[in-house]
């Protein structure tokens, strides 16, 4: 029997020593594993619907209720304005983009701890969990801005030509969640309470960032600390791209994709400077 | 033929905290204002393994046997690059495929069809390599019925048979095999071990980890044992697998006492076990009362928690199984060290040595937090259940049981009554 073809890119001899760190770097590992990557994504998409009673219906179901909730609260009993565009569409535009960062925040955070078993058992390099929370992140984001066109044609909002950034924003955002997630992940390793921080930290962003309201409704005087937050830029961005809103002022986009990128550089130095220590800390 | 594996100066170090390690960023932040200048708490070092130097080659079958403690899983680790190794090198030739614990990376909610490709993925198969071999995987584990089925509902020798030949067909040039064949019927261990063989007639070399004396022996040429981090011995499997009884013997004035190496990593584990029995010096006299008593550290308790323990003999046999998987046993909802105690009321187990097994695990998780093998040696003599005519002789039994006899005469109603053993 001819020896099997050999796989993943593995060099015919394989060295362990104390420092061998990898040697791929972080995307030529995730490229050699991409099939492991995908297997996981695919694991975590069948198992969030399967036992649940709506079943798939809930991709559509979580954001039409939070618009729905965030329209009732913040348009119609607090009567924020939104832009010149349905309160509804606006906050579900925001949501959609808002659901991105935040899902694959909370995702990647918790990746490495739940699959802890995997760490300690199975070598593969340690970034594959974190990223595989992308895909189903990415999924839910595009059937929401389905739905978004849907209802944009029904109330006759129509985009423009702004519309061709839309993958610049959805990029940055996933990269500044990522860079936050892969942190996360490493931190929550060594010390549990990061799991019940994060949410936490999760939930006061929310309102710190143009979700359900517009950062024109910021007073002035407030607007250049408003704009630290590298998640107004972008977030409005996002929402001036798909709705045709006014843009953030370009020297916060640039700030905003500054800091995103910064976040996802450190975010994976960091990743890799711990992940050989997760199997005998976890 | 080249070597396969060369390990060279191989060592791995564990710093033991003296104080508990902080697992919250509220107790590191609390470390650092205290102690700003000492570290993490590094203040011992324990090396669990050291300068450990050999060389197998491509094609042949190695046993790696040793007590608990004696470093086995920690070299296993770094051979499948789960730690990084604190000194030294390891330079491995082809593909390593490691097969370290039944079912890890299984999800429990997945059918056996999704389980093979996620196994085969993070085992490091391509999706269209495992395509390519499915049906030989199913085959292999018998379940083709249940290929739809969630494994959550397998039986644990199913559950084994989709793991072991998963890992079987990744066809790795280096297969690491730790300890699988502990569960399952005899005739899959059978098959297993053909399995092995076959890989290893194949020019791939088996590097193979386990307690079974039997399993070693039928499948290495040659074993390394391992004593407290150290090779003390490399060379043909019989004259290892002597010196390592000769070993155990050492322990045998402990009695039947077993206490853990200290662990300062709060994790579910098995500290210490002691079997009580009749007489002293770990001596037992067949048919009186048995105590086995497992001090447990639970820091993480879990609803399907579960203990089990087996009575070994000689022969590597398992005669008596124990266990405690009680819905509400309170380890399973509160933290603590615990003391589980079995009482037997009248242990009839045959003259002979015998050795404990014990698990830890979590059923849900598919989790072995502990497993021990070869602790708490005693011996259980025939004193006292003389027999005339017959001498006890080994093999008679594995088990005595108690039983009423009666003997009747045709035509008579007066009946004879007597007991056979206690």
């Amino acid at each position: 029997m001819p020896p099997p073809p050999p796989t993943h890119a593995d060099p015919p001899v394989l060295v362990i020593r104390p420092d061998s760190a990898r040697t791929l770097g972080l995307a030529g590992d995730l490229w050699a594993f991409r099939d492991l990557l995908w297997s996981l994504a695919d694991r975590d998409l069948r198992l969030r619907y399967r036992q649940t009673a709506l079943g798939v219906a809930w991709v559509l179901l979580q954001p039409v209720l939070g618009a729905l909730i965030f329209t009732f609260v913040f348009g119609v009993v607090a009567g924020l304005p939104s832009d010149g565009v349905p309160y509804f569409l606006f906050t579900f535009a925001s949501l959609a983009g808002w659901a991105l960062f935040a899902g694959i925040l909370t995702r990647a955070s918790g990746s490495l701890v739940q699959n802890s078993p995997l760490i300690a058992k199975v070598w593969f390099p340690r970034a594959v969990l974190p990223a595989s929370t992308l895909p189903a992140a990415l999924i839910d984001f595009l059937i929401a801005l389905l739905l978004l066109g849907g209802m944009m044609a029904w109330a006759e909002v129509a985009p423009g030509i702004a519309i061709l950034t839309v993958p610049l924003w959805v990029l940055a955002l996933a990269m500044l969640a990522l860079g936050l997630g892969l942190i996360g992940s490493a931190l929550m390793v060594s010390y549990r309470d990061v799991q019940h921080i994060l949410p936490v930290g999760v939930q006061l962003l929310l309102y710190a960032s143009p979700v359900a309201y517009s950062a024109s409704n910021v007073p002035e005087r407030f607007l250049a600390l408003y704009y630290l937050n590298p998640l107004a830029p972008l977030l409005e961005g996002l929402r001036a791209s798909l709705l045709g809103t006014p843009m953030p002022p370009t020297n916060t986009i640039v700030w905003g994709a500054t800091v995103a990128l910064g976040t996802f550089v450190l975010g994976a130095a960091v990743f890799r400077r711990l992940e050989r220590r997760f199997a005998d800390v976890i | 033929m080249p070597d396969a594996l060369v390990a060279t100066g191989l060592g791995k170090r564990y710093r033991i905290s003296t104080r508990p390690p902080a697992t919250t960023l509220g107790e590191r932040f609390a470390q650092l204002v205290r102690a700003p200048f000492r570290g993490a708490g590094a203040d011992e070092e324990l090396w669990a393994l050291r300068d450990l130097e050999f060389r197998i080659p491509a094609g042949s079958a190695v046993g790696i046997i040793g007590r608990n403690g004696a470093g086995k899983s920690t070299l296993l680790k770094i051979l499948s690059r789960v730690t990084p190794p604190t000194t030294g090198e390891v330079r491995l030739r082809g593909r390593v495929g490691s097969l370290l614990e039944v079912g890890t990376g299984f999800h429990p909610e997945l059918t056996g069809r999704e389980n093979i490709f996620l196994n085969g993925a993070i085992l490091g198969m391509r999706r269209r390599e495992i395509a390519a071999r499915f049906d030989a995987i199913v085959a292999f584990a018998e379940v083709d019925r249940f290929l739809e089925t969630p494994v959550k509902r397998y039986s644990s020798g199913m559950y084994v048979r989709l793991a072991f030949a998963v890992a079987a067909h990744l066809e790795p040039e280096i297969l690491i095999v730790d300890e699988v064949l502990a569960v399952g019927d005899a005739e899959f261990q059978r098959k297993c071990l053909g399995k092995m063989g076959e890989v290893a007639g194949e020019g791939r070399t088996v590097v193979f980890v386990s307690h079974s004396m039997q399993a070693v022996s039928a499948l290495t040429q040659r074993v390394l044992l391992l004593d407290k981090g150290r090779c003390v011995f490399d060379g043909p499997t019989s004259d290892g697998l002597a010196r390592y009884r000769a070993m155990q013997g050492v322990g045998e004035a402990d009695g039947a006492r077993f206490v853990a190496d200290a662990d300062d990593r709060p994790r579910n584990r098995v500290r210490a076990a002691r079997v009580v029995t009749s007489d002293p010096g770990a001596v037992h006299r067949c048919g009186e009362p048995l105590t086995l008593e497992f001090d447990l550290a639970v820091p993480e308790p879990a609803s399907t928690l579960c203990f089990s323990c087996k009575v070994v003999d000689a022969e590597d046999r398992n005669i008596v199984h124990l266990w405690c998987f009680e819905r509400d046993a309170r380890f399973r909802r509160e933290a603590g060290d615990y003391t589980l105690r079995f009482e037997v009321p009248r242990a009839r187990l045959f003259e002979g040595a015998y050795t404990l097994r014990a698990f830890l695990s979590d059923r849900r998780t598919n989790t072995m937090y502990d497993e021990l093998h070869g602790i708490c040696r005693f011996e259980v003599t025939m004193d006292g259940l003389a027999r005339d005519d017959y001498a006890w002789s080994a093999g008679d039994c594995t088990y005595l049981e108690s039983a009423g006899w009666t003997l009747a005469r045709a035509g008579d109603p007066a009946v004879q009554r007597g007991t056979v053993a206690p």
